[in-house]
């Protein structure tokens, strides 16, 4: 392969050398073309199709549109979506870049950072649905936490909003997507020059302004790449609002979930459409903020 | 396992199978008992069935059953109510069996993935209860509201798509299990009578009760308690109209924004959990998540309710693509299961078996006597699994098989209006 390549070179035809480099890239293409795009063009196409209750048949239909962008259910789910995505992405953050900060500057020796990084990666040994459900029965009316606040004598009766509610709903999401927010803004920092902060401390600058000034943009793209992650895993999500609000939440994802089970492929691809392009738009609005490819 | 109680109960049948599989001189000598061409003697073991269904009856003790009796393999999947749906309608070549609900019945029909069966093939036709040949249990019954099984249980022909209302000779599903449904309480946190499906919008229950979350079943609950309050009067619950529809959905959407529902559940073990951990202490439920409660030693009860039963009914179809040895195969294994060993199995987790007489010959009397007559136990009354039940003196909740079944308002259903009450249903659940 390679002395063809270098035989192609030396030529320097340049046809060949054109060649050549799709040839290269074809892997990724092809891997990309059949597991991205093909699906994705796929699904676009379906949801102009139409169905019945048991069947669904090629057409050119715009009515899974319609119905949706008139449903008033569809408003207020995308609104209570939202309303996930903003609040687990602010504890997200403020817990992940506080465990990163930590990590990064107030431990000293590369193998502890190392250890305790790998501390963090523990409750990813099990599977999240677990991790989700274990909630269940800490947060329930005779669950732990009731049981020891009445014990403690804070509370006469247990908390109902404990579990089966908007509550339980975004603790689960940020015990389990912190980590996402972790991982990358750790990386970042990592990379930071240490150099930098002692600079910024010579020239006399508090603790806050290093954070405020040196810290904070540096650390930008880890921000951002965790704020991606936890955004698209929040907005896309079925599960975690099923089981922690009881069933009593909807998200975009259960409405997805739910068109599928019930066999309105084409309703469910119209939904899987209008979500992907929201999150698109999220993104782009994100990116506008960072430009990642030059931090990285 | 159950067989060891009734080494004697054995029926001629099943001696028959069993000397069938030891030797080819069987073989001939069954061909004339079966009427189907005894070609597989041996071939037969190396046929695969894949069947697959809810989890109330694809259970791995049938497959192993299956293997030892019949000697052919059974693979089992157990899925969720949509997902058979989905499965049945739309991925023809993924299986040979598929054990469904008749209401999902109605609605995959039309795709054409299945085949019906020549009832002439099927030994105990003749002993299936009425409930799914013409409707009624006994010449007396009136024929309740909803999807009734007998009329989505028979098509025009061997390739019939449309359903008739008499028995024609080609069965779409060979009924395996059925039950009538009420809502479930824990005795020990409730302490009036309840009696009525308007119970579960007591006030007195706010933040306590709980409704499945299948628009299609859960549509029928909430009509049923709608219905007991007084607030609707339907035509026909298994068929609503869109304004009963949305005056259902309205009256169930207030519910839940005052905060009477503690969660909805999708799956038998949510409300297993639900009712055991106390979240909840009156909800819809099926049977054997009653019996699920009361094994972890926790009282609950499947309370009779003045209105009546919602009632389901499940049965196994043919794939389409089902032909040759493995058509036979499947027509063995159908035959199987009405001979009664899976019935008494099923029945002694509280479901009711297609052919109930059949049964009987894999229960003990006492058994018979609690789960289908009504009666009460005069021993232990144990799972199939082997653990506890019940002790002496129990009597089951809600009576005989007669009547139990006899008082079902509604059976699950598909309606016309489904699309409209699937969006109000969702709507209900975002509100």
């Amino acid at each position: 392969m390679v002395s063809i390549s270098e035989h192609i070179l030396l030529k320097s035809d340049g046809w060949r050398a054109t060649f050549t480099s799709w040839l290269q890239l074809s892997p990724i293409i092809s891997i990309l073309g059949f597991f991205l795009v093909l699906p994705i063009v796929a699904i676009v196409a379906v949801s102009f199709w139409a169905s019945t209750e048991y069947s669904y048949h090629p057409a050119f239909i715009f009515e899974n549109y319609g119905y949706l962008l008139s449903s008033k259910v569809t408003y207020s789910v995308y609104l209570k979506t939202f309303m996930f995505t903003g609040i687990t992405w602010f504890f997200t953050l403020i817990i992940g870049f506080t465990v990163a900060y930590f990590l990064a500057f107030h431990v000293r020796t590369l193998p502890m950072q190392i250890a305790l990084f790998l501390v963090c990666t523990i409750p990813f040994w099990t599977s999240n649905i677990i991790r989700m459900i274990s909630w269940i029965p800490f947060l329930g009316r005779n669950g732990i936490a009731n049981d020891t606040l009445i014990s403690l004598g804070w509370i006469d009766q247990p908390l109902e909003w404990l579990l089966f509610s908007d509550f339980a709903v975004i603790l689960a999401f940020v015990h389990l997507f912190t980590l996402f927010m972790i991982v990358p803004i750790f990386n970042t920092m990592m990379r930071i020059d240490h150099s930098l902060i002692e600079a910024a401390r010579d020239a006399g600058a508090s603790g806050l302004q290093i954070l405020t000034n040196v810290i904070i943009p540096l650390s930008k793209p880890g921000i951002m790449i965790g704020s991606i992650f936890v955004v698209t895993l929040v907005m896309g999500d079925f599960i975690t609002v099923r089981f922690m609000s009881g069933g009593q939440s909807a998200s975009v994802g259960r409405i997805i979930s739910n068109e599928i089970g019930l066999l309105q492929y084409p309703a469910a691809s119209a939904s899987a459409v209008v979500l992907l392009l929201t999150v698109l738009i999220m993104i782009s609005v994100m990116m506008r903020f960072v430009d990642i490819r030059k931090e990285l | 396992m159950g067989i060891k109680k009734h080494s004697g109960g054995m029926t001629a049948y099943e001696r028959q199978r069993r000397n069938l599989l030891k030797g080819a001189t069987a073989v001939t000598a069954a061909s004339t008992v079966f009427g189907v061409p005894i070609i597989w003697a041996q071939n037969i073991k190396d046929v695969t069935l894949r069947q697959f269904g809810t989890g109330v009856s694809n259970l791995n003790d049938v497959a192993a059953k299956v293997k030892e009796d019949l000697g052919f393999t059974l693979e089992m999947t157990a899925l969720d109510s949509d997902a058979v749906a989905q499965r049945a309608a739309t991925q023809p070549k993924s299986f040979d069996i598929a054990d469904i609900e008749y209401w999902i019945c109605k609605k995959v029909w039309p795709a054409g993935n299945l085949q019906p069966m020549d009832t002439s093939k099927i030994d105990n036709y003749d002993k299936i209860v009425g409930i799914f040949r013409n409707g009624k249990l006994t010449p007396e019954s009136e024929i309740a509201q909803g999807t009734a099984p007998h009329t989505v249980g028979f098509v025009d022909g061997p390739d019939g798509k449309a359903f008739v209302n008499e028995e024609s000779g080609w069965m779409t599903l060979i009924p395996t299990i059925y039950n009538a449904d009420t809502l479930g309480i824990r005795p020990d946190l409730i302490e009036e009578e309840i009696n009525s499906w308007a119970q579960l919008l007591d006030p007195k229950y706010k933040g306590k009760a709980s409704i499945l979350d299948i628009s299609s079943i859960g549509i029928m609950d909430a009509a049923m308690v709608c219905e007991a309050l007084g607030e609707i009067s339907y035509g026909d619950k298994g068929n609503m109209t869109r304004e009963e529809i949305d005056k259902t959905m309205a009256i169930m959407t207030e519910a839940k924004q005052n905060g009477q529902f503690r969660a909805f559940w999708k799956t038998f073990d949510e409300s297993v959990n639900l009712m055991a951990s106390g979240e909840v202490v009156i909800q819809s439920m099926w049977s054997p998540a009653i019996t699920a409660v009361r094994a972890k030693g926790i009282p609950c009860v499947y309370q009779p309710l003045q209105e009546g039963y919602r009632s389901w009914g499940g049965g196994i179809g043919l794939s389409k693509n089902l032909s040759g040895i493995e058509l036979d195969a499947a027509y063995e294994y159908i035959n199987w299961y009405l001979s009664g060993w899976v019935g008494g199995y099923l029945m002694r987790q509280g479901y009711y078996s297609a052919v109930p007489e059949t049964s009987k010959n894999f229960m003990s009397a006492d058994e018979w006597g609690y789960w289908f007559e009504g009666k009460e136990s005069e021993g232990d009354i144990v799972n199939p699994q082997g653990v506890k039940m019940e002790g002496p003196g129990a009597v089951r909740d809600g009576g005989s098989f007669y009547d139990r079944m006899g008082q079902v308002a509604c059976w699950n259903s598909v309606m016309d209006e489904n699309q409209h009450m699937v969006r109000k249903w969702n709507e209900f659940i975002a509100s």
